[in-house]
């Protein structure tokens, strides 16, 4: 069992699952607050509604953020040409994800400090831009990953990004942002109706209906995208070597614009990873109109994790591909550490992860129940 | 080639994002366990007077720890950003303790400081202390593992370069974790962060005592900071950094240029206690020595020698030919991966493969070099020598008038007599000096280690990304408005907090402002 566990092969397909599950970790938790804060200024109209809003995740986003950073972290530690790659590629487009993540720590904790309006919906701005942006962002990288994108590797791999920002920026990437910018705003919704009460939850009831809707329509339509062949796909065509060392100029891709249906095609069972990416963010939407706010939660918490688990799954084995030099490509077979660092960081996993979600549950159970205009204006201190 | 500019960009990109972040995290560090030392004794007593002490100093560590968590995010993603080469060479290493820093202590710290400021009526006052606590074992666990990826970067072990992936990879990861300069720098540092903690606390105090405000707060602060500020510093001057400075040549180098050692000395070495170190002359100017010091300092023996600048670069021009050879396998292993001649010779002289990289300084091809060449790459191993001669005296000049002032101020809490006025106003005046010793030392720990960013593997002008100089120059200003921005409201919100004092004696602080109604059952 051991020997299996730990042989590169495997090691690198569970790494390639664990990246999915920290981005997915990282959608649903910061995922709401992040909806929350683009939220912000059309749930919430005057200060102690905004309090209401902001308390609903104030105690919880900083462990959330986490799994931002340690996404970040692991891909560094379990992908490290990606990480190499796609940060340094995406160069100024990282660097606004940073100024809005920056934003909302300060944004969180400075924002009550001071009674003065002009303070507060300084910060309120601050929240918006931290949630907002960066569910844009993060969405625009995911579909210029499903293009691909322009770069190569000299014979020592110094990767060499061939692009430009405004490259970056192209109709298909935008429209991917469209769908995980609504997706989030979904799920920040959700986390609003059930965590909040009053004009908050009932204004985020509205909005939440409209987008989740919005969410399921956007998604097919994504799916319909890649049907047509407008977002591109890459295959492997050489043979997989899964245990070889992580060079990744040893191989050929070649651009085809129907390989990112060909996994779905081999493995039908499949396509019920994507077929839940559009009907759970629908019951979330139904959830909403009928109130039941425990349900649209889930929903939508199933729907983020399946549109992300769709673009996981359409792409495998590439992770990253080149456009301009499609060999060149980052693959779950030649991207990944080595066997002893892989295999040292998922025994550190299997020890941290358990730890990490049973605490976090403790957390959340503590801090059970709803926040309302009397209890954040009766807690004092203890409050935003 | 990379353009020297875009290098030094990124040099000064990181130097900023670093040092600033480096302002917040020891206070972090310090103030984390002085809160659950102070609430510990709150539950042990149940005087209420020391849960108002942990409220308080609670407000001004939580508008630190924001601006501490703001820019780490940089920090974990700038590795990526700006030094790309660096991170695919060393990420199979360097990324590992990062990412364990993420789910072993980041985690743990992040989740529960919203219980430690949310949870005060959702708790017991037990279950709230361990809240504390679980915090503070966070913030240093995590300096833990983010020094043991630093240490590794001063003292690469466990690690070898594998031609077939071009990167070094892991070959023992308890020794990339038992590093003995990783621990030797954890001590130092947490260390140095404690008594940036109780600098804080006792300066705050100082000032309410000056005031005479807030005197039952200030005065049990005074207290529990004077002693635990003893205790820290005598740890950062004991267990100083520099037992771990004898142990690679460019540890030597740097503990060469800190002292300004040009020649090799007979054990053991005397210490240079002032001169000025010239880089064109190769010599230190109306030098004072100490007899026997550094010998003892650096070797904590009698009779271990500490090699001079002029033997060190004799030596790095050694590994600098050896470090050909193994560049030459390497060129042929790339071609054809199945060269048994070629593997062999790479193995047998691998580990000096990055001392052939500093002559890409000079020359694209390593193998083209001139003996010139060779000689100016073996001296460009030695880092700015009077910059670290300097900042070292400085930042050691530092920890001894702390040691002093925390001395003084333990000594005056002993005795009957209230603590005069001087003393108070000494502890004010004191409060930048462990900030200054701490960012001093990181910049002789890290400048020092220059020209590598590994040091002995790779020279930090290979490391970079491909990025535009405009692209740098733009995050560059942004960092510098936005850290500025936020620098300012810091140090606003951190005076009018201090302004406001504690709310003393009330079961719940109003939240803003004067006047707020307390609905004690609301709380609920």
């Amino acid at each position: 069992m051991i020997d299996f566990l730990f042989n590169y092969e495997t090691l690198r397909i569970i790494w390639w699952v664990l990246l999915g599950v920290l981005l997915m970790g990282f959608a649903v938790t910061d995922g709401f607050d992040m909806g929350v804060g683009a939220l912000l200024p059309f749930v919430a109209k005057t200060d102690i509604e905004r309090r209401v809003a902001i308390n609903t995740v104030g105690p919880v986003w900083e462990g959330n953020q986490v799994w931002f950073i340690l996404g970040g972290g692991a891909i560094f530690a379990a992908w490290p040409a990606l990480y190499a790659l796609s940060f340094s590629g995406f160069y100024l487009a990282m660097f606004l994800v940073l100024f809005a993540l920056i934003l909302r720590p300060v944004g969180f904790k400075y924002r009550s400090k001071r009674e003065s309006p002009r303070w507060r919906s300084n910060w309120d701005w601050a929240l918006f831009i931290g949630g907002a942006v960066p569910a844009l962002i993060f969405g625009v990288a995911v579909g210029n990953a499903l293009r691909g994108v322009p770069f190569h590797f000299s014979t020592d791999l110094r990767p060499f990004y061939e692009g430009t920002l405004f490259g970056l920026l192209n109709p298909v990437a935008l429209y991917c942002g469209l769908v995980s910018l609504t997706m989030l705003v979904m799920h920040g919704a959700a986390w609003l109706a059930f965590k909040a009460e009053g004009p908050v939850a009932d204004r985020a009831r509205v909005i939440g209906g409209k987008v989740a809707l919005a969410t399921a329509v956007l998604f097919a339509g994504g799916g319909v995208l890649v049907w047509l062949g407008l977002l591109g796909g890459y295959e492997v065509t050489s043979a997989i070597v899964w245990d070889g060392p992580s060079n990744p100029l040893g191989k050929t891709v070649i651009a085809n614009s129907s390989a990112w249906l060909r996994n779905f095609r081999a493995t039908p069972a499949l396509c019920l990873v994507p077929a839940l990416g559009i009907v759970a963010p629908l019951v979330a939407a139904a959830g909403f109109r009928a109130r039941r706010e425990g349900i649209t939660f889930l929903a939508s918490k199933l729907g983020v994790l399946c549109i992300i688990a769709t673009v996981g799954l359409a792409m495998f084995p590439i992770i990253l591909p080149s456009s301009s030099n499609p060999g060149h490509s980052l693959a779950v077979f030649d991207a990944s550490s080595s066997r002893a660092t892989l295999r040292n960081m998922l025994i550190a996993t299997v020890i941290f992860l358990p730890l990490i979600l049973a605490y976090t549950a403790w957390v959340y159970s503590v801090l059970w129940g709803k926040v309302s205009e009397t209890s954040v204006r009766g807690a004092g201190s203890s409050a935003y | 080639m990379t353009s020297p500019l875009l290098v030094e960009l990124s040099r000064l990109q990181f130097a900023l994002t670093a040092m600033y972040h480096f302002l917040f995290v020891p206070l972090t560090l310090g103030l984390s366990i002085m809160l659950a030392m102070m609430e510990t004794v709150y539950v042990m007593t149940g005087r209420t007077i020391w849960r108002d002490m942990v409220k308080f100093w609670g407000v001004l560590f939580g508008i630190n720890f924001a601006l501490g968590v703001a820019t780490g995010i940089t920090m974990e993603f700038q590795f990526g950003m700006n030094w790309a080469y660096y991170s695919h060479y060393v990420g199979d290493v360097f990324g590992a303790p990062l990412a364990i820093e993420g789910l072993m202590a980041f985690f743990l710290e992040a989740t529960f400081v919203g219980l430690f400021f949310f949870g005060w009526e959702k708790l017991s006052a037990r279950a709230h202390l361990v809240v504390t606590w679980l915090v503070a074992l966070g913030t240093n666990f995590s300096a833990l593992w983010i020094l043991i990826a630093n240490g590794w970067m001063q003292n690469p072990i466990g690690s070898a370069f594998n031609p077939d992936t071009m990167r070094m990879e892991v070959t023992d990861f308890m020794a990339v974790i038992f590093n003995p300069v990783a621990q030797a720098k954890f001590v130092h540092t947490v260390s140095a962060g404690y008594v940036c903690g109780a600098v804080f606390v006792l300066g705050v105090s100082a000032y309410y005592m000056l005031r005479g405000r807030h005197i039952e707060l200030a005065k049990r602060s005074f207290v529990i900071a004077s002693a635990f500020g003893i205790a820290s510093s005598l740890s950062v001057i004991v267990l100083g950094d520099e037992s771990g400075y004898a142990i690679t040549d460019n540890q030597k180098m740097k503990l060469a240029a800190m002292e300004a050692m040009w020649e090799t000395e007979p054990a053991p070495a005397s210490f240079t206690a002032f001169g000025i170190p010239s880089m064109s002359d190769r010599t230190t100017h109306f030098a004072v020595h100490i007899p026997w010091v550094m010998g003892l300092i650096g070797t904590r023996s009698i009779d271990k020698e500490i090699p001079g600048i002029f033997e060190l670069v004799q030596k790095a021009e050694g590994r600098i030919r050896d470090g050909l050879t193994a560049y030459d396998a390497l060129e042929k292993l790339k071609v054809n991966h199945g060269d048994a001649a070629a593997r062999a010779s790479f193995d047998a002289t691998s580990k000096d493969l990055g001392y052939a990289l500093l002559l890409k300084r000079y020359i694209d091809d390593p193998r083209q070099a001139t003996d010139d060449q060779i000689k100016q790459a073996a001296w460009s191993t030695v880092p700015e020598v009077p910059a670290i001669f300097f900042t070292f005296r400085i930042m050691v000049l530092c920890a001894f008038l702390l040691l002093a002032v925390f001395a003084i101020s333990l000594w005056h809490t002993m005795r009957e007599t209230p603590a005069p006025r001087w003393l108070f106003r000494i502890a004010l005046i004191a409060m930048p000096l462990p900030w200054l010793a701490a960012e001093l030392g990181w910049f002789v720990s890290e400048f020092g280690r220059q020209p590598w960013i590994i040091e002995g593997m790779l020279p930090t002008f290979l490391a970079t990304s491909e990025l535009g100089i405009p692209d740098l120059l733009i995050t560059i200003l942004g960092f510098t408005l936005v850290y500025g921005v936020l620098a300012v409201i810091e140090v606003k919100l951190m005076l009018q907090a201090i302004a406001k004092g504690p709310a003393v004696g009330a079961n719940i602080t109003p939240p803003i402002g004067e006047g707020t109604k307390i609905h004690l059952a609301a709380a609920q």
